[in-house]
């Protein structure tokens, strides 16, 4: 069996820039344009994996196991932020009955 | 030969040529922080004693320093600062001149203590006043112990400061502020001056020390008259103009009189105002290699003589004939000075120190006995009620007027004599200046103790002898001023000038460096005995004149607001000095200061800080409008701010 950094290899870097790239785009694009709170979070859950993407590709182009253990770093965090985030969401929409975050506008001057 | 000062090894006596200034700080310290707390009777012994023992400590360095050899020598204490090459030792210098004034000062300032323990004993700023006189004695020792100019003028700024306290000690009164005020700012003035040429001393030798600074000048070729001697010299003169009391910067000594009269005797009559003299004779080798300087001191003198002598003819407050009289007597020093009679100079600076400190006390006690009244037409007949006052003040006011064989004869004398070999002219005006001294003295004496008491019933039920701490100083006063003037008998009377003699070796490097400025006088002894001649009758006339005006004809000054002839009016008025003063100086600077505060202060300085405040208070309330509480537009203005800034990294640098 190959080894998984030989098989990261068989598809070029550039696609996986590509792909990364353009993952990123439709994660901020979603976080800008969408207004349900749900929504936006699966957002900035792709963003971070467009970089986990990135970071492993690159990682094994060049040999250095550095990239891979930011990934877990990334992955866990992003756990644990959702498991918060998601607690946060679930008590805005039992107080408000919505999670639309454009009505969530009273933290202001 | 004073090749170059040797530095004492010998560890008591640096010990008490520290203890000669230390004494009075300890009783400084002591009566200024126990002020109130401590009794009266210790207070004044403290103060008293301190002096005191300075006194004797400089005695007895006095006695060694003769019995030595008259070697002069440098008592260093400690590396005071190294700035660059600058170097200032905390160090004094023990020479002849030194241990004149050290005598001179610690002497007169001891019965001036004793006599201020009698004469402030009713005030209740007591203390105070001794802690302020002990102080002043610290400095003016520091001003004439110092090894370098540094060291002297931190004893220069030092009675400049107790000037000012003690000018001011009533300062309840705001027309006594305002004469220390302007004693304080007339003296920063010259002190300016004095500070620019220690400054220049030290550019042009390399060193601001005594010995190094005048063994340079001595050997340095071609310095004579050279237009930067003729700058240190001005400057320094400057300073000495201030302190001394001389044309322009004369107007601040009658004004000091409005402190209490003790202090009017000792820091204003004879030792701080005489600091200008010490400067200029101890930097006698600049002196003698700048002619021109010495030329125009004379003539600062010679006017300065005349102009406070015409002034003193007129005034009704016994204080202030006093206080011009001073500024006249001062005047006849630097007339010495500036035609390079050096000791004669510090000879008149001497017995003037006795008989005008004589003065001063002895118009204390009349004004004590009269219920603090100071105005001469009301006064008179005194002599009844005073006797021993009477009699120390007519022997100062001999004394004062050149009279034989008082002090100020022998010093008056020799002073005029080499003035007359100098410069006939100039003799003759220093003459009329003599001669109306002793008309405005006598008359002042006159009107005081002669005649019929003018003053209030109440004040004449007053009338008393002062107590025995006051009149013991003013006997002993007395005793000087009248034997005084022995220690510098002229030469026809005796072959050997004591004052003069013992001298001479602090004048030996100027004698080098320009030696045929310092020839002595060669007046053969008919002239000397004319000029003495002269100068004695010219004073007994002024003495008729004032007989037969104020005792005879009983004439009493006019009262204030009556017509004047105009002379009169101007004289009685100081030429109007203070006015012009006031009108060219002060009142231009005060309305600049105005036109600046409104200006400069109020519009621009304010205006920049007040619109800084402006500026944020008005931005905070723009920019609040953007936190809208909308995470929307958060997110959206982040995405936008990094797409910028990667924009601006990728494609612009």
């Amino acid at each position: 069996m190959n080894q998984m950094p030989e098989v990261i290899r068989t598809i070029p870097l550039e696609f996986y820039l590509y792909f990364s790239t353009a993952l990123f785009a439709i994660g901020v694009i979603g976080v800008l344009t969408r207004r349900n709170a749900i929504v936006i979070f699966m957002c900035v859950e792709l963003m971070l994996n467009a970089v986990n993407v990135l970071m492993v590709a690159l990682s094994s182009y060049r040999s250095d196991p550095n990239g891979q253990i930011f990934v877990f770093f990334i992955m866990a965090v992003a756990a644990a932020e959702v498991t918060v985030g998601l607690a946060i969401i679930v008590m805005i929409y039992r107080n408000l009955r919505t999670t639309d975050v454009q009505l969530l506008n009273y933290l202001k001057w | 030969m004073q090749e170059v000062v040797m530095p004492i090894n010998n560890q008591e006596m640096a010990l008490l040529c520290l203890l000669v200034p230390l004494l009075p700080f300890i009783g400084f310290l002591i009566n200024g922080l126990g002020n109130r707390k401590l009794p009266k009777a210790l207070v004044g012994l403290l103060g008293s004693g301190t002096v005191l023992a300075s006194f004797l400590i400089s005695v007895y360095l006095f006695i060694d320093f003769t019995s030595n050899g008259s070697r002069p020598y440098i008592v260093d204490l400690y590396n005071w600062f190294t700035v660059g090459s600058l170097e200032i030792g905390f160090s004094f210098m023990i020479d002849q001149l030194t241990l004149l004034m050290l005598l001179m000062v610690t002497g007169i300032g001891f019965l001036i203590h004793v006599y201020s323990a009698g004469y402030m004993s009713h005030d209740e700023g007591y203390g105070k006043f001794f802690a302020y006189l002990n102080l002043f004695m610290f400095s003016m020792l520091l001003l004439v112990m110092g090894s370098n100019y540094v060291m002297m003028f931190v004893g220069w700024e030092g009675v400049g400061l107790c000037s000012y306290l003690l000018i001011g000690f009533w300062n309840k009164n705001h027309n006594y502020n305002n004469a220390a005020k302007k004693a304080f700012i007339m003296n920063r003035i010259g002190d300016l001056g004095f500070l620019l040429g220690i400054f220049l001393i030290f550019i042009t030798f390399g060193s601001v020390s005594y010995p190094e600074v005048f063994l340079s000048a001595s050997q340095m070729t071609g310095l004579t008259d050279s237009g930067v001697m003729i700058a240190i010299t001005m400057l320094l003169f400057v300073g000495a103009m201030g302190k001394s009391a001389q044309i322009p910067l004369f107007t601040w000594l009658p004004d000091a009189m409005a402190g209490p009269t003790p202090v009017s005797a000792l820091i204003h009559a004879a030792t701080m105002v005489t600091a200008g003299i010490y400067m200029v004779l101890r930097s006698n080798v600049l002196y003698v290699l700048a002619p021109t300087t010495m030329e125009f001191i004379a003539i600062i003198g010679l006017a300065t003589a005349l102009l406070a002598a015409t002034i003193g003819l007129a005034q009704n407050d016994i204080k202030k004939v006093l206080a011009y009289s001073t500024v006249s007597q001062l005047g006849f020093m630097f007339l010495a000075l500036g035609v390079m009679a050096f000791s004669s100079s510090i000879f008149h600076v001497l017995t003037h120190a006795f008989f005008k400190a004589l003065l001063f006390l002895g118009a204390g006690s009349v004004i004590h006995a009269v219920s603090n009244e100071q105005d001469i037409r009301n006064m008179g007949g005194l002599r009844k009620w005073l006797p021993i006052t009477f009699i120390t003040f007519l022997i100062g006011t001999l004394a004062i007027s050149g009279i034989p064989p008082f002090a100020g004869f022998f010093s008056k004398d020799e002073l005029l004599a080499h003035v007359f070999e100098h410069n006939k002219l100039m003799w003759a005006l220093g003459l009329l200046a003599s001669f109306m001294t002793s008309f405005y003295m006598f008359r002042l004496l006159f009107l005081t103790f002669f005649g019929k008491f003018r003053g209030t019933e109440a004040q004449r039920s007053h009338l008393h002898e002062s107590p025995s701490s006051m009149t013991i100083p003013l006997i002993v006063l007395a005793i000087l001023s009248t034997v005084g003037g022995f220690i510098g008998l002229p030469a026809v009377f005796s072959d050997t000038h004591t004052l003069g003699n013992f001298l001479s070796p602090i004048y030996d490097l100027a004698r080098r460096a320009n030696g045929a400025a310092l020839e002595p006088a060669h007046i053969d002894h008919a002239t000397e005995y004319i000029l003495m001649a002269v100068s004695v009758v010219v004073s007994v006339i002024a003495i008729i004149i004032a007989y037969v005006m104020y005792v005879k004809k009983e004439t009493v000054p006019a009262p204030e607001g009556t017509r004047l002839s105009p002379i009169h009016n101007l004289i009685y008025n100081k030429y109007y000095i203070d006015e012009i003063y006031d009108t060219v100086f002060v009142r231009p600077v005060m309305a600049m200061s105005t036109a600046f505060h409104r200006f400069i202060d109020v519009i621009v300085v304010d205006g920049i800080v007040n619109g800084f405040g402006k500026l944020v208070m008005a931005s905070g309330r723009v920019l609040r409008l953007t936190q809208s509480g909308v995470i929307g537009f958060y997110v959206f203005v982040m995405v936008a701010s990094i797409v910028l800034i990667l924009f601006l990294n990728f494609f612009i640098a």
